[in-house]
C-alpha cells in the first residue's frame, strides 16, 4: 500500500509529470481520431432519419457530448482543485487551470449547437429551458474561474483561490440546476418540454456514446498539452526545465 | 462570542463614521427600482407583474456595491492580519463582519422594499411576502458575496471580477426570492419558496464563513 | 444508408444550415483550441531555449 502511494506521488511533481504527459498525448489524439471517425460514421451514415425531426436531429451527436463534457470537466476541475488544496500538490492546480478553457469551450459549443437545434425545432434560437439556462450559468462559472486565475499574479495564490471558487461552484451547481428547474415549471407557459424526445434508437445512442468518447479523449489531449505549457511557464527558473527543452 | 459581537460593533461604528458608503447602496436601490417604471411605462398590470423581479435584481446589485469594501479597508491597514493572528477563531470574526455587512447593506433594503413595492401597485399581503423573502434572502447574498469578496481581495480589477464571480451564485436566491412573491401574486402558497430560501440561508450560514476564512488566509499568505 | 447523392447529403433534408452550423463550429473550435495550446507550449519552449543560449554565450564570454 505504502509503495503505491509513493508511486503515485512521484507523478505529482511537475518534473516527472511533464514528460509523462508528453508521452500520453499522442495516444489520446489517436483515440480521439478513432472514436471521432466511428462516431461521425454512425451520426451521418448509420443512424436513420428521425420521424419527427428529420435530419435536423443529427445535431444531437455533438450537442449532447458537448453538454456532458462541459459538466464533467467542471467536476474533474473541482476534483483537481480540491486535491491541490488538500494535499498541496503543484500539478493539481495546474491541471485545474488547464482544464478550464476546454470546459468553457464545451459549454460554449453546447449553447451554440443548442441554439441551432432550437431554431428549426421550436422556432426560437433561445428558449429559457432549464437545461439551457443551467448550461449558460455553467459557462459563466467557467468564465469566473478563468478571470479569477488570470487576475492573480502569484500562481500559488491563483491556484488556491481558484480551488475555493471551483469547490463553491460544485456545491452550487446542483442547487442552481434545481432552482432553475423549479423556476421553469413555475412559468409553464413559455417552455417546451425537452425530455419528451422521441424514443431513442439504439444506433443513435451508440453514435452519441462514441462522439462523447471522442470529446472526452479530445479534452484530455488538449488539457495535457496546455498543462505542459503551464508547467514550463511556471517552472521556468528551475534547473530541470533548462534540461527538459533540448 | 464576545469577539463576534465586538467585530459586529466595530464594523457598525466604522460605517457610521463613513455614512456615505452605506447610503450609496440604499440610494442605488431606490433609484434603480424607480427607473424601471420610467423605462417601461406606468401601466399597473405590467408593473405588478415585473415588480418582484425588479426589486430582487436591484437588491442583488445593491448588496454587490458594498462587498468590495467588506475586507479591503481592514486588509490595507493590517487589521485583517491581526484578526488572523488573534486567539479567537478567524471564522467567528469573519461571521461578525458578514453580519455587519448585512445590517448595513441588506437590512435597509428589507425595510425600504415595502415602500418601493408601493410604486409597483403591490397590495399589503404581497408587500409582506416581499419583505419576508428579502429578509431571508439578503443575508444569503451577504454570505455568498463574502466568499467572492475574500477571493478578490487585493486583486486587479477586483470590483468587476467580484460581480462576475458572485452573480451566477446569486441565481438560486433570485429565483426563490422573486418566485415567492410571484407565487403569492398568482394566488399560490409562497411557503415552499420561503422554506427553500431559509434552508439555503442555513446551509450558507454554516459553510460560507468557513469558505471565506479559507479564502482570506490565502489572500494573507 | 439514406443518402442518394452527395448533394442530398449536404442538404441534410433542408436542415443544412443548422446541422453544418453545429458540426462546423465544433470542428472549427476543436481544431483551433489544440492549435493554440500547442503554440503556447512551443512559445515557452522557444523562449526557454533562447534563455539557455544566452546563458551559455555569457559563460563563454566570461571564460575568454
Amino acid at each position: 500500500m505504502r509503495q503505491s502511494i509513493i508511486h503515485w506521488f512521484k507523478f505529482a511533481s511537475p518534473q516527472s509529470f511533464y514528460p509523462l504527459a508528453g508521452r500520453m498525448i499522442p495516444w489520446f489524439w489517436a483515440a480521439t481520431a478513432a472514436f471521432g471517425i466511428a462516431g461521425l460514421w454512425i451520426s451521418f451514415f448509420v443512424a436513420p432519419t428521425d420521424a419527427q425531426q428529420g435530419e435536423g436531429y443529427r445535431i444531437i451527436f455533438v450537442h449532447v457530448p458537448a453538454s456532458w463534457m462541459s459538466m464533467f470537466i467542471y467536476l474533474v476541475m473541482a476534483f483537481w482543485a480540491g486535491l491541490g488544496l488538500a494535499l498541496n500538490t503543484r500539478v493539481s492546480g495546474m491541471m485545474a487551470q488547464a482544464l478550464a478553457p476546454t470546459g468553457a469551450l464545451m459549454a460554449a459549443l453546447s449553447l451554440w449547437t443548442g441554439a441551432l437545434w432550437g431554431k428549426p425545432m421550436w422556432g426560437a434560437w433561445w428558449v429559457w429551458d432549464a437545461r439551457l439556462t443551467s448550461e449558460l450559468i455553467l459557462f459563466f462559472l467557467y468564465l469566473g474561474f478563468m478571470a479569477l486565475q488570470a487576475a492573480i499574479d502569484d500562481p500559488r495564490r491563483a491556484d488556491k483561490a481558484g480551488a475555493i471558487l471551483a469547490l463553491v461552484g460544485v456545491v452550487n451547481i446542483p442547487i442552481i440546476y434545481f432552482s432553475v428547474k423549479w423556476w421553469n415549471t413555475l412559468h409553464q407557459g413559455s417552455t417546451i418540454n425537452l425530455t419528451k424526445a422521441p424514443s431513442m434508437a439504439q444506433t443513435m445512442l451508440w453514435g452519441m456514446l462514441l462522439m462523447a468518447l471522442c470529446f472526452w479523449m479530445y479534452s484530455i489531449a488538449v488539457a495535457l498539452t496546455r498543462v505542459r505549457a503551464i508547467i514550463l511557464e511556471r517552472e521556468r527558473h528551475t534547473e530541470w526545465v533548462k534540461h527538459a527543452v533540448e | 462570542m464576545s469577539a463576534f459581537l465586538a467585530t459586529v460593533r466595530r464594523d457598525l461604528l466604522l460605517a457610521l463614521r463613513r455614512k456615505s458608503e452605506v447610503l450609496t447602496a440604499v440610494f442605488f436601490f431606490v433609484i434603480v427600482t424607480s427607473l424601471f417604471p420610467l423605462g417601461i411605462g406606468p401601466e399597473p398590470v405590467l408593473l405588478k407583474k415585473i415588480a418582484p423581479g425588479i426589486l430582487w435584481v436591484a437588491a442583488l446589485l445593491a448588496t454587490l456595491l458594498g462587498l468590495p469594501r467588506l475586507f479591503s479597508a481592514d486588509h490595507l491597514d493590517g487589521t485583517l492580519e491581526q484578526m488572523a493572528l488573534s486567539p479567537s477563531p478567524l471564522g467567528l470574526l469573519v461571521a461578525g463582519k458578514i453580519l455587519a455587512h448585512w445590517l448595513l447593506c441588506g437590512l435597509p433594503l428589507v425595510l425600504l422594499a415595502p415602500v418601493l413595492g408601493l410604486q409597483f401597485d403591490l397590495d399589503a399581503s404581497t408587500l409582506g411576502i416581499l419583505t419576508l423573502a428579502l429578509f431571508l434572502g439578503t443575508p444569503l447574498l451577504s454570505l455568498i458575496g463574502a466568499i467572492g469578496a475574500a477571493l478578490t481581495l487585493g486583486v486587479r480589477g477586483g470590483g468587476v471580477l467580484l460581480a462576475l464571480l458572485v452573480l451566477p451564485l446569486y441565481i438560486p436566491a433570485l429565483i426563490f426570492g422573486a418566485g415567492a412573491v410571484e407565487a403569492h401574486i398568482a394566488g399560490l402558497d409562497a411557503g415552499g419558496h420561503l422554506s427553500l430560501l431559509a434552508a439555503m440561508l442555513v446551509v450558507a450560514g454554516f459553510f460560507a464563513p468557513w469558505a471565506t476564512t479559507a479564502a482570506l488566509r490565502i489572500a494573507l499568505e | 444508408m439514406q443518402w442518394n447523392s452527395v448533394g442530398e447529403f449536404f442538404a441534410m433534408g433542408g436542415y443544412a444550415l443548422y446541422v453544418w452550423g453545429s458540426f462546423g463550429a465544433c470542428a472549427l473550435l476543436m481544431i483551433a483550441e489544440p492549435f493554440l495550446a500547442k503554440r503556447r507550449l512551443s512559445e515557452v519552449r522557444k523562449s526557454l531555449i533562447r534563455e539557455r543560449l544566452a546563458d551559455e554565450l555569457e559563460l563563454q564570454q566570461r571564460s575568454q
